[in-house]
């Protein structure tokens, strides 16, 4: 047997020299999974900023606005405005665009291994969830365009002001078929988020007897918060309970 | 009890299948389910009809030759259970079973309910052993190996390469069977100098023929020895350990 290893480590050796290690793993499913994992940990930690940032809308009076323009500024003087902010939107660009593509190349290789069976699957684990991650991936994916759409660039918010935060969440969420859509969106990404902070830990290797309870626990808790934060807004402000 | 089977035929290996019916009447609860597939064969060879193939051999949950999809699940209702320690007590008088064999690219059809499983195989070879020196065995009692990790690296041994896992993946991932493979070596101190490369060879094998992990955990509750999904993270800890650390290069055998 022992010799059988040293061809094989042999060609090991030359594939690390043509590309870097790193996109050697990614040519990997499981590197792959790694990458879907820790972009999903970037999509988490800004998806929690962006609800407690919303958050402020309850504050009242300009705290939204004042938050919006701080963010704009952070690392001035050290950094010219808005540079850390764009810093921040590159690195969110790029974990998203590698999240789906790693996710369409894992899509195409379990389709390529898959061979239906005549009587479909009686699944017992797999739950609407794990096996819908692609679907709510996609619509989550489409709500983003939408969202930036409405209160980033304006265009689909008839009264958009840049800079006043408040004013445009207000005015785009009164009208009822969009707090609908925002509603819906959130959760997709609660039902996406749920079976996504469970898995990371499986995917990166995090296993540990002693705390396996707590990462289901973690999902319920993440998804939970971040739908009932981010739905809040829409049903809050078409209700009228939230004004200008 | 009476039954109607509804069984996969296939004559050979990439020729047209199809779903073929048979009842099957006076089948005692007490049978196995390879045993009623005996009594409905016995039948067909009276008959001057081509018997189903099947796999099987021990016929005592441990050689793992045995698996079908019995109405939708691998290895049939009964967890933890091989298709031939399924007993017919599972099912009722009156019953239609649906049996098709594994279905996956990496297992193909060689006839009826009989699958090729050399694709485990090609796994194992890439790294499924340890390599020691020939020669007097050493005194046992040198390599001591704490209980914890004995009793876990068995639980990863009990895997008897069966492929329900792989039947019941909704991507046709392998990933329970090589972990499972991966983890009774790699934690024991036996495993040690081969552990990293073992690792990256035996997944690199395993991503040529299988499908992703999606963290279903269909594979878990179709698995006969119900082998756990805790392996599958111990294989992508080592996996991640051997290529961003690069241990390899230290550990070479």
């Amino acid at each position: 047997m022992a010799t059988t290893t040293r061809p094989a480590a042999a060609e090991l050796a030359t594939t690390k020299r043509k590309r870097p290690w790193f996109i050697e793993l990614y040519g990997t499913a499981l590197g792959k999974k790694y990458v879907m994992a820790i972009t999903g940990i970037i999509g988490m930690l800004f998806i929690v900023g962006h609800m407690v940032g919303n958050l402020k809308l309850y504050l009242g009076g300009d705290h939204l606005d004042v938050y919006g323009e701080w963010l704009r500024t952070i690392g001035e003087p050290a950094l010219p405005r808005t540079v850390f902010l764009w810093l921040l939107r590159g690195l969110l660009i790029t974990a998203v665009v590698l999240h789906i593509h790693a996710a369409w190349s894992l899509t195409r290789l379990n389709h390529r291994a898959d061979i239906k069976y005549t009587n479909r699957r009686d699944f017992i684990a797999a739950n609407f969830a794990s096996r819908t991650m692609r679907w709510t991936g996609i619509l989550v994916g489409l709500f983003i365009v939408f969202h930036l759409a409405d209160l980033t660039w304006g265009a689909a918010n008839g009264d958009f002001i840049r800079g006043a935060v408040r004013h445009n969440m207000v005015h785009s969420f009164r009208r009822p078929p969009v707090a609908i859509t925002y509603v819906v969106a959130n959760v997709a990404l609660g039902i996406h988020l749920w079976h996504g902070a469970w898995s990371l830990f499986q995917s990166m290797g995090w296993n540990n007897p002693r705390f396996n309870q707590w990462r289901s626990w973690f999902a319920w808790a993440f998804a939970g918060a971040i739908v009932l934060g981010n739905i809040s807004f829409p049903i809050l402000i078409v209700t009228h309970a939230v004004t200008y | 009890m009476d039954l109607t089977l509804k069984v996969w035929r296939q004559a050979g290996p990439g020729t047209e299948g199809r779903i073929e019916t048979y009842d099957v009447p006076g089948i005692s609860e007490e049978m196995s389910f390879l045993e009623m597939l005996d009594v409905l064969n016995d039948r067909l060879i009276v008959e001057g009809r081509e018997p189903i193939a099947f796999e099987h051999d021990c016929r005592e949950g441990i050689c793992g030759s045995c698996g079908m999809m019995i109405n939708g699940q691998a290895h049939g209702p009964q967890k933890g259970t091989a298709t031939c320690q399924l007993h017919m007590r599972k099912f009722s008088d009156g019953d239609t079973i649906v049996v098709e064999p594994w279905r996956a690219t990496a297992f193909p059809i060689v006839k009826d309910l009989v699958v090729n499983r050399s694709t485990f195989d090609e796994i194992i070879a890439a790294g499924g052993y340890i390599s020691v020196t020939t020669g007097a065995a050493q005194e046992a009692n040198l390599t001591l190996v704490p209980k914890a990790v004995a009793d876990t690296a068995m639980d990863a041994a009990q895997c008897i390469g069966c492929g329900a896992c792989v039947a019941a993946c909704p991507n046709s991932a392998a990933q329970l069977f090589t972990s499972a493979k991966l983890a009774h070596l790699n934690l024991l101190p036996q495993g040690q100098p081969e552990r990293w490369d073992r690792t990256v060879r035996m997944v690199g094998v395993m991503e040529q023929y299988f499908g992703s992990c999606t963290n279903h955990g269909e594979c878990h509750e179709a698995c006969p020895k119900e082998i756990s999904l805790d392996f599958i993270a111990y294989m992508n800890r080592d996996y991640r350990k051997a290529i961003v650390k690069n241990r390899s290069l230290i550990a070479q055998p």
